[in-house]
């Protein structure tokens, strides 16, 4: 399978603070890698570098073969990212929101493709309702939709079932894994939600201080560290030694 | 450059002006109160000072000018604000809109904004004042273009400030007309103002657009000169507003406020 996402050492610093530190992975074609580590370690930073919003001090981000400082536009036109803590414009209803979207990401079909979104997510209540009105499990819906609008080759996911219900988290989690089949997309996941990775991800990689501090498939870092689950081997890899 | 992308992000706004009735009533109401103000202090000076008594219209004239230029950098300055109120701006810098196409966008959303307030502002002054801004003949197009050319380069300064420095910037966005308006001689010839001031107010195209207004309003000639300048002031900071507009977006990808801002 073709590497889509390649980091290669790649560091971000803030003044005399290191927030990434020579960090080096690969996400391949239909692929989902989980980017787990305790808050501060540098997860937010390295989606920030790898969507272009941050630009790094060293190292080098090829996305679909390209480099992301020289082709940053041309990439952004085939990824996409959902956060919970971004929005879309609030007083739009959903279905401005998605046809804005959609001019934004030059699709070329809009109508078909709001269409398709809307069906897969069952947003056809919510299509003319206000989006700052709805509740969070609806406007994580309806993110995603955004986060799709573009028919997206790599998506980054930063904590997309925080704040959800299990029925709705539940929903989102089984949504992503047959689009993911059905596409042969490429996802990101950062997450707190160890099940959610055990779940979702081919292979994890586990952050600390701006390091990668360990990767594997879960189930090999689970009997790797003689842990029971990956949260046991998340708290094992990211508490001090003394507080173990 | 993509015409979908600047068309994207126009709808964006034009989508939140047309859902809202106050905000449609807000973008007339101020205008339209400002115009109704100045056209009864310009009546007054018409009809109390030498100076005015032979063209009734010239402080109108300039309060509808000002008012135009000060919708323009505002309007400029909210559309990119509003993308910070709505936490919408992570959103909008990772969808593959260059900055090129942000600038058309804004430039040309501020103008619809500014003229959706001060439509219904012109048409008042006729039946109320009787006055008309047609009395400045062809060249009030080209004050009006040079005045938006201002109105909108302010707005990229600040808009700049806003990428740099994040939400703090806001007060500033709000307070660079009041600023600047002493300096633009907009009621008042470039003399009354001290030695030191008038050296400062000469480098604004403002001087040079009021200062014409109300030549030709008065004397009822027109000087190019002054025109040209204002042209030519306008085109640099224009430059200059643009190439810093481009330097803050990369300076905050370096410091990280583009992540930071949106949150």
């Amino acid at each position: 399978m073709e590497n889509l996402v390649e980091v290669i050492n790649l560091s971000k610093s803030y003044g005399k603070k290191e927030a990434v530190k020579g960090i080096n992975f690969k996400i391949r074609e239909n692929e989902i890698i989980g980017l787990l580590g305790p808050n501060g370690c540098g997860k937010t930073t390295t989606i920030g570098m790898l969507l272009g919003l941050l630009k790094p001090t060293d190292g080098q981000i090829n996305i679909n073969g390209m480099k992301i400082e020289k082709n940053r536009i041309k990439i952004l036109q085939k990824i996409n990212f959902i956060s919970p803590y971004i929005e879309l414009p609030k007083k739009l209803t959903v279905k401005q929101n998605l046809i804005v979207y959609g001019k934004l990401y030059s699709v070329k079909n809009i109508k078909n493709r709001i269409e398709y979104l809307v069906n897969e997510l069952r947003l056809e209540d919510l299509l003319n309702k206000i989006t700052g009105e709805l509740s969070s499990g609806q406007k994580n819906r309806v993110s995603l939709a955004k986060a799709l609008i573009n028919n997206p080759i790599v998506l980054f996911l930063d904590e997309p079932t925080a704040s959800l219900d299990p029925e709705v988290g539940d929903f989102v989690r089984t949504f992503l894994e047959n689009y993911k089949k059905e596409k042969k997309i490429s996802v990101l996941l950062a997450s707190h939600n160890m099940s959610e990775v055990t779940r979702l991800c081919a292979s994890v990689l586990m952050m600390k201080d701006g390091v990668i501090i360990d990767k594997g498939k879960p189930e090999e870092l689970i009997a790797k560290h003689g842990r029971q689950n990956l949260e046991e081997v998340f708290l094992k890899l990211t508490r001090n030694k003394n507080e173990i | 450059m993509k015409f979908n992308r600047i068309y994207g992000l126009f709808l964006r706004h034009f989508f939140l002006i047309t859902r809202s009735f106050p905000r449609i009533l807000d973008l007339i109401y101020w205008p339209s109160i400002q115009i109704t103000l100045w056209g009864f202090i310009s009546n007054f000076f018409a009809s109390h000072s030498t100076y005015y008594n032979n063209a009734v219209g010239v402080i109108l004239t300039c309060a509808i000018l000002y008012d135009f230029l000060f919708r323009t950098s505002i309007g400029f300055n909210m559309l990119f604000l509003e993308e910070i109120w709505s936490r919408n701006f992570t959103n909008l810098f990772i969808s593959p809109i260059k900055i090129s196409e942000i600038i058309i966008s804004l430039v040309f959303t501020a103008l619809v904004r500014a003229l959706i307030g001060l439509i219904p502002a012109i048409l008042l002054t006729s039946p109320l004042f009787g006055i008309s801004l047609l009395d400045l003949g062809i060249h009030l197009f080209f004050l009006f273009l040079s005045l938006y050319i201002f109105g909108i380069t302010l707005g990229i300064f600040v808009s700049s400030g806003l990428l740099r420095f994040g939400p703090s910037f806001e007060n500033i966005a709000w307070s660079t007309m009041f600023l600047l308006a002493p300096f633009g001689c907009i009621y008042y010839p470039i003399e009354i103002l001290p030695d030191f001031f008038q050296k400062i107010a000469y480098l604004l195209p403002l001087v040079y657009i009021f200062e014409e207004a109300r030549n030709i309003l008065i004397n009822q000639s027109v000087d190019y000169q002054n025109i040209i300048k204002a042209f030519y002031l306008n085109g640099t900071y224009l430059i200059i507003g643009i190439s810093l507009f481009y330097y803050s977006f990369e300076k905050a990808r370096k410091k990280g406020t583009l992540i930071n801002i949106g949150e």
